[in-house]
């Protein structure tokens, strides 16, 4: 799997690590936030609901410069709008592997 | 210049708020995580720009912009490029940015707010002016002689024998040439930028390598003619 980085967020911020840093506690709250509705949307069969929490993920996995991660976001986002989930433990995968690194930074 | 961020990311917001804090004459006035809110604070304060994300559930940025009456200037911010299509459908959005946005592309969207808020300033005085000093020209079409004011004119078109003199409202189908008709016009508002196109200056939109845009037209620039065009832009 692609491995994230903070490339983005780095040239965003520039000399700004106060900013950086602020921004880097938004992604870590709001990352786990959107799984967790994101999940609970599976759970009771939303998929509708919960293609519009992909549609913000897929904001972070750019964030994160994760392309392949966004291409498959929007692939899936696209499934659930049509009532379907059949990609959603392979979009778990993904989730579970980018909350790993944000644990990390 | 003042503005507010509507989204419902607050990593979206924290990322134009950054964009905003490098803009000398900007200020985020407001961060709003919906667009309710964002209507209503409107509704009380004088804004000039807002950045609005176009894809929030329950009230959409498109129904944000259909709400307004009178509304600022506004730059859309979309994940998807798709919405890009749709964003020129209203005169109160001047730009859109894909997230996640970059410093080049944020600069560039200033630059269109700052021209924007520009032309329509120029456009009110000039509108002024032309009232009360009569700067208008007649076209003959069916033996009618119709009065078009000058600032009123789009885009002259030449096709053949004909000319089309495209308008804010009408497109008017005229015989006569291209020539014959730049000697009638005002050389501080109009230009010609190809051999089969005069525009009216004042309503340029955006200029991209070879093209300009005015209104919804793409017009093409030829070679000859871009020194004189860029030598009368008001560049930084």
């Amino acid at each position: 799997m692609q491995q994230p980085n903070l490339s983005y967020i780095k040239e965003l911020a520039g000399d700004d690590k106060v900013f950086e840093q602020k921004f880097i506690t938004i992604l870590k709250e709001e990352f786990p936030q959107e799984v967790d509705i994101y999940k609970n949307h599976i759970a009771k069969e939303e998929p509708r609901s919960a293609a519009e929490i992909v549609h913000k993920l897929k904001h972070k996995f750019n964030i994160l410069s994760m392309e392949d991660a966004y291409r498959f976001a929007v692939e899936f986002e696209d499934e659930l709008r049509v009532g379907e989930s059949k990609l959603h433990a392979d979009f778990m995968d993904i989730l579970n592997f980018t909350h790993t690194y944000l644990k990390t930074i | 210049m003042n503005c507010i961020i509507i989204d419902d990311e607050a990593t979206a917001r924290a990322i134009v708020a950054h964009h905003c804090s490098k803009i000398a004459d900007l200020d985020v006035i407001e961060e709003f995580d919906n667009a309710i809110d964002g209507l209503k604070f409107l509704n009380q304060q004088n804004i000039d720009v807002v950045f609005l994300d176009i894809h929030m559930p329950g009230f959409s940025g498109v129904d944000f912009v259909q709400t307004l009456k009178n509304p600022p200037k506004i730059v859309l911010t979309t994940s998807d490029t798709e919405f890009a299509i749709e964003a020129y459908e209203y005169e109160a959005i001047v730009d859109y940015l894909v997230k996640p946005i970059t410093d080049e592309r944020f600069l560039k969207s200033i630059q269109k707010i700052k021209n924007s808020v520009l032309k329509a300033s120029a456009s009110t005085s000039s509108e002024n002016s032309s009232a009360t000093l009569g700067e208008e020209l007649y076209i003959n079409i069916d033996r009618r002689l119709i009065k078009l004011n000058f600032n009123e004119i789009l885009v002259i078109e030449a096709k053949g024998d004909y000319i089309d003199i495209k308008t804010e409202t009408k497109e008017y189908h005229v015989h006569t040439t291209l020539k014959k008709i730049k000697d009638k016009l005002p050389e501080k508002l109009f230009l010609q930028i190809h051999r089969s196109f005069i525009i009216n200056f004042s309503k340029i939109i955006d200029i991209e390598d070879n093209s300009v845009l005015i209104e919804k037209k793409v017009i093409p620039v030829s070679r000859s003619s871009r020194p004189e065009l860029m030598r009368r832009l008001n560049l930084v």
